[in-house]
């Protein structure tokens, strides 16, 4: 979903690109908070990880293509913050080096592609968290639901933005409809991606998902009985 | 089980490599979502070319590499290796902005 040069009108793009980087500022702060040593150099790792899963461009209709956005993946890999910043490096390296997403556009694609799919697809993930038992099959379930829901949701974003500074002056409705129904079906490929990834890295090293700290508690010292 | 995190990180980034240069070639190449949508809803012509059009790995494709499967494999590697050296440049920097209060992680005894 990486916007062109020329989608939007430059107001709109300025915009996005003020948004956005408030966005990037705060979550270089917030992820501060979140990374432990450990999380540190796998939030670089998530990065170029989903640099080449977006390549990895699968049918979902006859005629479209879609590929992961990967945010619900790294919010669940590294939390909301650090997963923004993950995003907003792939799409810094597909912006200036591959000629994917417009220079101009680049505010718009960090709010669509980074900070929407991040965070709703935490909020998601930690409500599925909530609702089901504290077990590491769920931190799975949770993912997959979690990426489902952001794709659409980051397309509905979308025609929300075209809405107030496309290029073309076209009816909302018919926008949404359009985004909404062919990212649902993006979402779908974007579940099986995110559950298959969480399910490795849980099978392996569920300490090194964030959003399964939960199960994995803080390293607790011991003394032997009776040594004071 | 537990995982080395070095060794970990390496086949992480091993299997990134992989998918870029292997998988990527053979990867659906008709428009994505926003794309077909765009054309759908007649505003695709509003595309302009991109500044870096020209550039020597414009549209996944390495300059003066013809064949067009070893050209994509390639050009993801090189974002592949890009993508995590400047992901680890800024989390480096993430590091440095951790607050005071919780530098003693630093010295967490469980990195392996």
């Amino acid at each position: 979903m990486h916007v062109p040069d020329g989608f939007f009108n430059a107001a709109t793009s300025v915009g996005a690109g003020v948004v956005s980087a408030g966005a990037l500022a705060a979550s270089l702060r917030q992820a501060a908070r979140d990374l432990t040593d450990r999380l540190t150099p796998m939030a670089g790792l998530v990065a170029a990880f989903i640099f080449a899963l977006q390549m990895l461009n699968f049918p979902v209709a006859s005629g479209t293509s879609g590929h992961l956005l990967g945010g619900a993946l790294a919010a669940v890999l590294v939390g909301p913050w650090a997963a923004t910043l993950c995003i907003a490096v792939v799409l810094a390296v597909q912006g200036l080096l591959f000629a994917d997403g417009g220079l101009s556009a680049y505010g718009l694609n960090v709010l669509l592609i980074a900070v929407v799919p991040s965070f709703v697809g935490w909020f998601v993930f930690k409500a599925v968290r909530t609702a089901l038992p504290k077990r590491p099959q769920t931190v799975v379930v949770g993912s997959a639901i979690a990426a489902l829901v952001s794709v659409p949701v980051a397309a509905a974003v979308f025609s929300l933005l075209y809405r107030v500074g496309g290029a073309v002056d076209l009816s909302f409705g018919s926008v949404l409809g359009a985004m909404v129904g062919v990212h649902v079906l993006v979402g779908i490929g974007e579940a099986i991606i995110t559950a298959a990834v969480i399910s490795a890295v849980m099978s392996t090293r569920p300490d090194l998902v964030l959003g399964a700290a939960d199960l994995t508690p803080a390293l607790d010292l011991r003394t032997p009985v009776g040594a004071r | 089980m537990k995982t080395n995190l070095k060794l970990f990180l390496a086949a992480g980034l091993l299997l990134g490599l992989a998918l870029a240069l292997l998988v990527s070639p053979f990867a659906s190449s008709e428009p994505d979502g926003l794309q077909k949508v765009a054309e759908d809803e007649g505003f695709l012509a509003t595309a302009v070319d991109h500044d870096l059009a020209d550039g020597p790995l414009a549209a996944y494709s390495v300059d003066g590499v013809d064949q067009e499967r070893v050209s994509t494999g390639l050009s993801g590697v090189i974002g592949v290796l890009v993508t995590f050296g400047l992901g680890l440049a800024v989390f480096a920097v993430v590091r440095l902005l951790r607050p005071v209060e919780q530098r003693d992680r630093q010295r967490d005894p469980t990195v392996t």
